[in-house]
């Protein structure tokens, strides 16, 4: 599977992307800098944590607004798969490509520390390796990642499974002392109707190596390679 | 132009900053009158701040060889070699006038000065570590200010993209009105890519890159080199404002251009701005350089000359280019949406010329702006030291329930968990940090080699109080044994020397024999002091009716505060020591000599409310072979943990040897059983502070091993006990006398500093 890391000014995640991409599970991946808008050569569009145009204004405003990410429409809409994590969903969300926003963390403050993710929907390309109710360990780091979506937008998103992720308990218990930035329902991640765009605010590539402390990320990256290897080729959804 | 500047008279040097005899000293260089502009440029090159006035005689006794080293003082940062053809760049600095006056701002500006000064040396920031001394945390405002700093550190290195990996925060009342905040960042870079700032190459383009020039900042240098008053609030335009994004994109592209080979020599504009670069640069070359103010991108109009070059605004760099690869430069520049503008010329004088808009603004020998006065005042010890030194601590009470003195001191702020300040802090970003803060050394893996390097920062103000020549040692040993601890060999030092004002002569005392501490230190350890910072004038002038604990001058200085910081390699990576218990039923060890003290200690801060006493002796010779040993017992993976004895004695290792691992390893802490030799009296042996001690534990299949391992250290060390159950409990004399539940040491740990931010 062909991955592309998209770098906006003040993107700090792309290197570790990069890093597991290439050295951890041994894909071809490159850069995509921001202005550009061929996509065509690769299967998974990663977009990565860090303050894009220094996130003045809102978290992801300027960049959801980029040429990068407006070619990202056509791509999803041609079957790609795009990965949004931290800035990345802050991006998509404003970019209209997921349903809601990531405001102020509910503390006042940044947040760098471990967090349990309950799985809650097992049908998208990212979590289809995993079991409905299995809890994964990712850190979190951001200061911005309290998600709200108003009642209509929470009813249908919960109508179409579009809650991937909450943060829980190690036991998976989705309860207040569990969620790190007051996001609405504990929510960590979502996908887009197709299942093809997920965000989440957690870090994924950070928990790839035992020796950065856990693996969990992984397997979001091994349920996509998983479809590949299912039908032998690439799975358009 | 000229007629709206000031006349330039003596009165007006004095009120930069300037000395009478420096005054006259620059009219002798001259050989006339300065004019406004070169009068500003001379107060802000001499300041202390930039010219090191009263420390450097001191400095040069520091110890700067080694085979590895890479480069020592003198440049924006140090360097050694780390194998595999790798280089770490290293340096710690001070930002405290700053951070007093708007903590915010100042502690941000603090970390991205010192980013600059690694990355413009080539190598990309990998670490961010920081030493924080305040007053009570209880204090409303010194909460303010705790919140103030980490907030601003936090929103500088999260959004730049660095890791806050380590670091320390303690607290004493001196440090009240003048705040600590000193940051330490590594970089990482090919050994044979290092870039220097010099200006070399006659005719070779002189480059201003990244941000727009402002008025803030002005004088910064020179406001960093005095006393504090009841105007410090009124200085708060000489404070910087930071932009971390403009900082992100400016690191980018620093490292796209240096690595097309077109960058000759850069330097980051820090104090003193312009006018540092455009002297130091040509001074290091041996050049001479012109440049044209109005070229400057400016942010606000009308900035006159002398504002120009004294502006202190944030992200920006003087970058020497390659003769006729200016628009390969450009294009790098152009491509993160920063300015590049050619200022200059490096010329084959050895002036620098300064023009504004075709006219010259000042023409000065840049030997003459770098090479200020240096000062060898006279200095003696403090009247007062040997009655403070002659408190027996044995003369105190002693407690009633060793127990709960052990859970008031892992509840005292110092010792406290410090989890509240670093969850803010991005730890990982990167993807090399392996130990995360809250061990005694962090350590980072070196991806694309099996090595990782280990970094821990230590000073203890009430040591170097009591015995500056002793305390300052030990502040190098103890950064060098929590090296150690993690596994790392102990390759550079880093120094930021924190003092009251130098004019007082039992400050300078302090100072000189501190230095002589840490030179003599290095040289047992065999570690090269690669660069660091000295910052003097941290004082308050005392309200009226208020006196000082400790001196009736009128002023009141911290506590002599020397923070060191150690950088170490690790062969193997999978091979590092942390400091926490990993399960029940390990042997536990104490290496390391008996000789411990109260003085100055944790214990008798916290219960006695008393800074007095001696320190315990320091061997270094024995320190040496320690450290060596551990790092040994750590390589061969013979030790399952490894903790430095520092603040507490042995029983505050213990217990944060039961507590601290709790949350890696699933949510418990592990307790202890342990006998210790009575010694003098029980609280001294338990709480007691000496140097060359460390706790480990070793798996019972290994112990033979490691029995055999310490033999041949020729170390004094013994077993104490053994790892497991619920409680932490202690023998001494043939009775329990510590017994008390790991949770409530983890409770009193994890609330003692995070209550009073709540």
């Amino acid at each position: 599977m062909r991955f592309g890391v998209v770098v906006f000014p003040g993107t700090w995640s792309d290197c570790d992307f990069h890093y597991v991409i290439s050295e951890v599970i041994r894909q071809p991946v490159k850069y995509v800098w921001h202005r550009d808008r061929n996509l065509a050569d690769l299967d998974c569009v990663v977009l990565p944590g860090g303050f894009s145009y220094g996130d003045y204004l809102r978290a992801g405003a300027v960049a959801g607004k980029s040429p990068v990410v407006e070619a990202l429409r056509e791509f999803v809409a041609n079957g790609g798969y795009v990965l949004g994590s931290c800035n990345g969903f802050q991006i998509l969300c404003e970019a209209g490509l997921l349903p809601g926003v990531l405001m102020r963390n509910e503390c006042l403050q940044y947040r760098c520390q471990s967090t349990n993710l309950l799985v809650e929907n097992v049908e998208t390309p990212f979590t289809r390796g995993l079991r409905a109710g299995q809890v994964l360990t990712m850190p979190i780091s951001h200061g911005e990642g309290k998600y709200y979506a108003d009642a209509p937008t929470l009813a249908a998103l919960k109508a179409r499974q579009g809650i991937v992720f909450r943060y829980a308990t190690v036991e998976g218990q989705v309860v207040k002392a569990a969620n790190p930035n007051g996001s609405v329902e504990n929510i960590a991640g979502v996908v887009n109707e197709t299942g093809a765009v997920l965000g989440l605010m957690p870090h994924p590539e950070r928990a790839a190596e035992t020796a950065m402390g856990g693996t969990d990320g992984l397997l979001l990256f091994q349920s996509l390679l998983g479809t590949l290897v299912e039908d032998g080729t690439f799975l358009k959804r | 132009m000229a007629g709206t500047e000031p006349k330039v008279t003596l009165d007006l040097a004095r009120g930069l900053g300037l000395t009478a005899d420096e005054y006259d000293r620059i009219i002798q260089r001259l050989g006339r009158e300065p004019s406004y502009t070169e009068l500003g440029l001379f107060s802000a090159l001499w300041s202390e701040h930039c010219a090191y006035k009263h420390s450097r005689v001191f400095l040069s006794r520091l110890p700067t060889r080694a085979p590895h080293l890479l480069q020592g003082p003198g440049e924006n940062a140090g360097a050694v070699d780390i194998g595999d053809g790798w280089a770490v760049v290293f340096k710690m600095e001070s930002h405290n006038h700053p951070s007093f006056i708007e903590p915010f701002q100042g502690a941000a500006t603090g970390v991205g000065g010192i980013l600059r000064d690694i990355f413009t040396m080539g190598a990309r920031p990998i670490a961010i570590l920081d030493s924080l001394r305040f007053g009570d945390p209880a204090d409303a405002k010194t909460k303010h200010l705790i919140n103030g700093v980490v907030s601003g550190i936090s929103w500088y290195g999260n959004c730049f993209g660095c890791p806050t990996v380590g670091g320390e925060i303690a607290f004493a009342p001196e440090y009240a009105g003048n705040p600590l905040v000193n940051v330490m960042c590594v970089g990482l870079v090919r050994a044979d890519r290092i870039h220097l700032a010099r200006a070399e190459g006659v005719g070779n383009p002189v480059f201003y890159v990244g941000n727009k020039t402002g008025r803030d900042g002005i004088h910064g240098a020179t406001m960093a080199s005095a006393t504090f008053d009841d105007e410090a609030e009124a200085k708060r335009p000489t404070v910087q404002v930071g932009d971390p994004f403009t900082e992100k994109l400016l690191l980018e592209a620093c490292l796209e251009a240096m690595a097309t080979g077109a960058v000759v020599g850069i330097q980051d504009m820090g104090a003193a701005g312009l006018a540092c670069c455009t002297s130091e640069m040509p001074a290091r070359g041996g050049t001479g350089m012109e440049v044209e103010l109005s070229a400057v991108p400016q942010r606000e109009e009308g900035m006159t000359p002398y504002e120009l070059l004294l502006s202190e605004s944030q992200e920006r760099m003087l970058l020497v280019g390659a003769k006729g690869r200016e628009d390969e430069l450009r294009r790098v520049f152009a491509k993160w949406e920063l300015d590049a503008v050619k200022i200059g010329e490096v010329t084959g004088g050895a002036d620098l010329v300064v023009r504004h808009r075709g006219e010259e603004v000042a023409h000065v020998p840049v030997e003459a702006l770098t090479d200020a006065p240096t000062y060898e005042k006279s200095y003696g010890p403090p009247a007062w030291l040997a009655e403070r030194q002659a408190l027996e601590p044995l003369c105190l009470p002693e407690p009633d329930d060793y127990g709960e003195a052990l859970v008031r001191l892992m509840g005292s702020p110092t010792i406290a968990s410090k989890e509240w300040a670093y969850r803010q802090y991005d730890q990982q970003v990167g993807t090399n940090t392996l130990v995360l803060p809250g061990s005694d050394a962090a350590v980072l893996r070196i991806k694309g080699t099996r090595r990782a390097i280990a970094i821990s920062t230590d000073g203890s103000g009430r040591q170097v109080f009591l015995d500056p020549r002793r305390g300052a040692a030990m502040a190098v040993c103890e950064a060098a044994r929590n090296v150690s601890c993690a596994g790392g060999r102990p390759l550079g030092v880093t120094d930021c020397m924190n003092f009251g004002s130098p004019e007082r002569p039992e400050i300078l005392w302090q100072f000189a024999e501190a230095i002589e501490g840490i030179a003599e230190a290095c040289r047992a350890l065999e570690v090269p002091v690669v660069g660091g910072n000295v910052s003097f004038y941290n004082e308050t002038v005392q309200a009226k009716g208020a006196t000082s604990p400790w001196d009736s001058s009128g002023g009141t200085a911290i506590l002599p505060t020397p923070i060191i910081g150690v950088v170490g390699v690790l062969e193997d990576a999978s091979r590092l020591g942390t400091q926490w218990f990993k399960a029940a039923g390990q042997r536990i060890a104490l290496l390391g000599p008996d000789g411990v003290s109260l003085g100055g200690s944790e214990y008798l801060w916290t219960l006695h409310d008393r800074l007095a006493g001696r320190l315990a002796p320091l061997d270094l010779e024995v320190e040496r072979r320690v450290q060596s040993a551990v790092r040994a017992a750590v390589g061969a993976g013979l030790v399952t943990a490894a903790h430095d004895c520092a603040e507490g004695g042995l029983a505050v290792t213990l217990a944060e040897g039961a507590v601290t691992g709790a949350r890696a390893n699933g949510g418990v802490g592990v307790g202890c059983e342990v006998t210790v030799e009575p010694g003098r009296r029980l609280d001294e042996t338990l709480f007691g502070e000496g140097p060359s001690r460390v706790v480990v534990t070793v798996e019972p299949a290994r112990q033979r091993e490691f029995e055999a391992l310490m033999a041949e250290s020729a170390i004094p060390w013994r077993w104490i006990g053994t790892t497991g159950g619920e409680r932490l409990i202690v023998h001494a004399s043939g009775r329990v006398v510590v017994d008390v539940a790991v949770d409530r040491i983890e409770h009193a740990w994890r609330s003692g500093f995070e209550r009073h931010m709540a």
